[in-house]
């Protein structure tokens, strides 16, 4: 086992590196994936590594080439696709929904899609409402996908293999903000579980439920509330369907207090799942309302003090578990 | 295990009358469960079992008088139950039919078992929290049905809604004579305005018992647990550990939570030595010394027996408590300013009046003063165990009862106005509960909306302190050699020299004018 100091987005390249070595029918697709490097830097250098083949820089019609990459799945390929921000993958959810979800179902079994979708979600930089939105929960909604949403540098280095060995399509949420995060990766090619959430934090009082790009807001409003008496625990949903909801409902029958935190809307949104989820299992455990934290439901706002006031926040959170506790805030 | 007696429930009382069984024989029983109804000269008061274990035979029917401390039934150790469940019935039977007063409510101990009771007294573990949404709470409560003798039908035993209603209705058809053993369907319409209150032709020949109304046993079971708000996870842990939900504060969050179940399991040692130091007191005044007619029959000699009760305990305190009294004027200009800013904020039905802004500032010079907050038992001063503030409140068609606001001192006075709302309403419709009437600390008496200036009060016993409360006037007030026309109010102590002197008396008014003057709130 080896310590490497490293970032989010070098851990996601090692990882398309570390997938296109093992098998020679992986390869990567997507706007200016290949001699811009990709917009977020993470496939910067794998052309000269790999070749045009395998690093193919697509026309911008996202409809057109995630379609591609479900017909090479198909074919028998497996494809890495990159879409370059979740708002514009709506361009391609006809493909997704009604292609790569269904195809196996329709079919009677007989045609998988062993397909991997690459996005960015989530807001905190700045790029307004069109690049900014966090709609995990429109993937989450549909049967025949599996949705990951690779919060720490571990899942980010270990998500992207078991992804590609399952024969449904997988898409893997990135949050924008957490590429250039940077810290000790404890091995260097770590083995992820991608069924269930995990417990970053283990507390008594109040269970926090985050992910993404939340999940740090979690830790940190946990760390706060330490400081305070109230011993939060923090899982980490992860896997943001098919949802893991018995790590949550274990933890919350051991604590009996739940707060969801979600960058989505919290009309309609997944926080809503996850707290009905705990209404409908464990009512008789709870010791207080659920408590949820969302985005503000506009669309994210450009300005900075306003797109901070519209996210959730590490303050917000810690207020929302101190109500929860009944301390008040 | 042992004699389960009937409590004192405030240092007037010396005996009460059983309304009704809440638990039948051989059925488990936890510490702090209502397991009975009392008529005191006062009210009808729910009563909490001390002990866990398995209800035995009762030895006191319904509608009889008893002493305090005479037993009224038998709590036998948990283990007991398989065997009392199945004999209990037997020897219970007689016992109502020796009562000379035959009770309109037939006693429950005269049916045969049916199968909540089986089911529960036979092997189960001691009494697990009956699970059920708080809508068939809230219905259960309307209908006067003890949750935990119902047997659930639901998911996991949850208890439905229909198994309510069959409870309902089962009840109801042992308590009408007539319908033994009949079968429901025609009777169902009958059971609903039964158990909604509605009156039901009482059949011939069963005497009419006045003053158990038939929603007795509606108040009987849920009355406390309607009124808090109580998260799902309080109610099973207060099941759990035995904890009687009524008497526990709303935390922080406005609901009762697993924090206030936990302490409020920490209390039950507390509240019991408290009623136990209430029940120390009544001895200084024998029943003999009352001259005869220490069991007469309510209105035998004319006199109503709440009149009875106020005569001899402030007969009582008047003998035996020496007291000493001390008036302080109070300006009011920026209190009322601060109230009036605070009301315009509020809902109406949340409004405060001036009476609370004065219960709030007693309350906390009380916290400060520990030594006007507690009871003169046994030639000693005992200091009560957190601030209940005992408020009197005048009841419609006479009588006057002083119940406790718990913790006062740790209320706002926007809470303090909610829990004065809410006892009034509930003392003037005789539903208030054991601790209420037992625990007062401190009392404060309010005659200023009856328009008089000033109250010299009588001390309520064992209490040492009662603080009277005149009307808010408008006087000619001096500040800083200006005349002005200023709102004020006397405020008076009424204290037992034998715990304090004046001069302890005189800072707590001072203390009160202070409080007056350092209104709260976030």
């Amino acid at each position: 086992m080896t310590v490497v100091e490293t970032t989010y987005r070098e851990a996601m390249r090692a990882a398309l590196r570390d997938a296109m070595t093992r098998d020679e029918r992986v390869f990567l697709m997507g706007e200016d994936v290949g001699r811009y490097g990709g917009c977020f830097a993470v496939s910067m250098g794998l052309l000269e590594e790999f070749g045009p083949e395998r690093i193919r820089d697509t026309p911008l019609s996202e409809s057109a080439f995630v379609g591609a990459g479900i017909g090479a799945a198909i074919g028998g390929m497996r494809p890495v696709v990159e879409v370059m921000t979740v708002n514009f993958s709506l361009l391609a959810l006809d493909q997704i929904l009604n292609n790569a979800a269904t195809l196996l179902h329709m079919s009677g079994g007989q045609v998988a899609v062993p397909l991997v979708i690459r996005m960015t979600t989530g807001a905190g930089r700045q790029l307004a409402a069109q690049h900014s939105h966090s709609l995990e929960a429109f993937y989450a909604h549909i049967p025949g996908l599996r949705v990951l949403a690779p919060a720490t540098l571990e899942d980010a280095r270990g998500m992207l293999w078991p992804a590609l060995l399952d024969p449904d399509p997988v898409i893997l949420f990135e949050h924008g903000s957490l590429y250039a995060v940077s810290g000790p990766l404890e091995d260097a090619a770590p083995e992820v579980d991608i069924t269930s959430a995990a417990i970053r934090r283990a507390g008594v009082d109040v269970t926090v439920v985050a992910w993404g790009g939340c999940l740090g807001k979690a830790l940190a409003a946990a760390e706060t509330l330490a400081a305070e008496g109230i011993s939060a625990e923090v899982v980490d949903l992860r896997v943001l369907r098919p949802l893991d909801s018995a790590t949550v409902l274990a933890s919350v029958r051991r604590t009996h207090r739940a707060v969801v935190v979600d960058e989505g809307w919290r009309s309609g949104s997944l926080s809503a799942e996850v707290a009905a989820r705990i209404a409908e299992e464990v009512f008789y455990d709870l010791d207080a309302p659920v408590e949820r934290v969302c985005s503000a439901e506009v669309p994210v706002p450009y300005a900075k003090h306003l797109e901070d006031a519209a996210l959730p926040q590490a303050e917000t959170v810690a207020a929302a578990c101190r109500r929860a506790v009944g301390a008040g805030g | 295990m042992g004699d389960f007696v009937m409590p004192s429930l405030g240092a007037d009382m010396d005996e009460g009358t059983l309304l009704e069984w809440l638990v039948r024989p051989g059925e488990p029983v936890s510490a702090g469960q209502v397991v009975a109804v009392v008529d005191t000269a006062k009210s009808a008061v729910e009563v909490e079992a001390f002990e866990s274990g398995v209800m035995g035979e009762q030895v006191v029917g319904p509608g009889t008088k008893v002493p305090v401390g005479a037993p009224l039934a038998r709590i036998l150790p948990a283990g007991a139950g398989a065997g009392v469940g199945a004999a209990a019935p037997e020897p219970a039977a007689p016992a109502p039919a020796a009562q000379p007063m035959a009770p309109v409510l037939a006693p429950r101990a005269e049916q045969p078992p049916r199968p909540a009771a089986a089911a529960s007294a036979a092997p189960g573990p001691p009494a697990a929290a009956p699970l059920a949404t708080p809508l068939v709470r809230h219905l259960a409560g309307e209908l006067g049905v003890d949750l935990t003798a119902v047997r659930g039908t639901g998911p996991r035993g949850r208890i439905l809604r229909e198994d309510v209603e069959r409870e309902a209705l089962a009840a109801h058809e042992v308590a009408a004579p007539a319908g033994l053993g009949g079968e429901l369907p025609a009777a169902a319409g009958r059971a609903r305005a039964a158990a909604t209150g509605i009156p039901v032709a009482v059949p011939a020949g069963v005497p009419a018992v006045t003053g158990i109304p038939a929603a007795v046993t509606a108040t009987g079971t849920a009355v406390g647990e309607r009124r808090a708000r109580v998260s799902p996870y309080a109610r099973r842990l207060a099941a759990e550990l035995g904890v009687a939900l009524g008497d526990l504060l709303p935390g922080p969050s406005g609901a009762v939570t697993a924090a206030e179940v936990r302490a409020g399991a920490q209390a039950p040692r507390a509240a019991a030595m408290t009623a136990a130091a209430a029940e120390v007191a009544p001895p200084a005044a024998p029943a003999a010394e009352e001259g005869p007619a220490p069991s007469a029959t309510p209105g035998a000699d004319g006199a109503d027996p709440m009149r009875q009760a106020i005569a001899r305990l402030m007969a009582r305190s008047n003998r035996e408590v020496p007291h000493y009294y001390l008036e302080t004027t109070i300006e009011l200009s920026e209190p009322l300013a601060w109230m009036h800013a605070r009301n315009r904020e509020l809902d109406v039905a949340r409004r405060i009046v001036p009476a609370a802004l004065v219960l709030r500032a007693v309350a906390q010079a009380a916290a400060k003063h520990p030594e006007l907050n507690g009871f003169w038992v046994e030639d000693a001063f005992r200091p009560g165990e957190g601030v209940h503030l005992g408020v009197a409140i005048s009841l419609r068609g006479g009588g006057i009862v002083a119940p406790a606001i718990h913790h006062a001192d740790r209320l706002s006075t926007v809470e303090l106005m909610g829990r004065l709302r809410d006892l009034v309403e509930r003392a003037r419709a005789r539903r208030l509960r054991r601790t209420e009437l037992a625990d007062p600390t401190i009392t404060v008496t309010n005659l200023g909306e009856q328009g008089v200036d000033l109250v010299h009060g009588v001390i309520h016993p064992p209490q040492v302190a009662l603080v009277g409360v005149g009307r808010v006037l408008e006087r000619p007030w001096a500040v800083d050699g200006m005349l002005g026309v200023r709102p004020v109010v006397r405020v008076t102590l009424a204290a037992d020299h034998r715990a304090t002197d004046g001069f302890v008396g005189s800072r707590f008014l001072t203390e009160v004018d202070r409080q007056l003057h350092t209104l709260e709130e976030p």
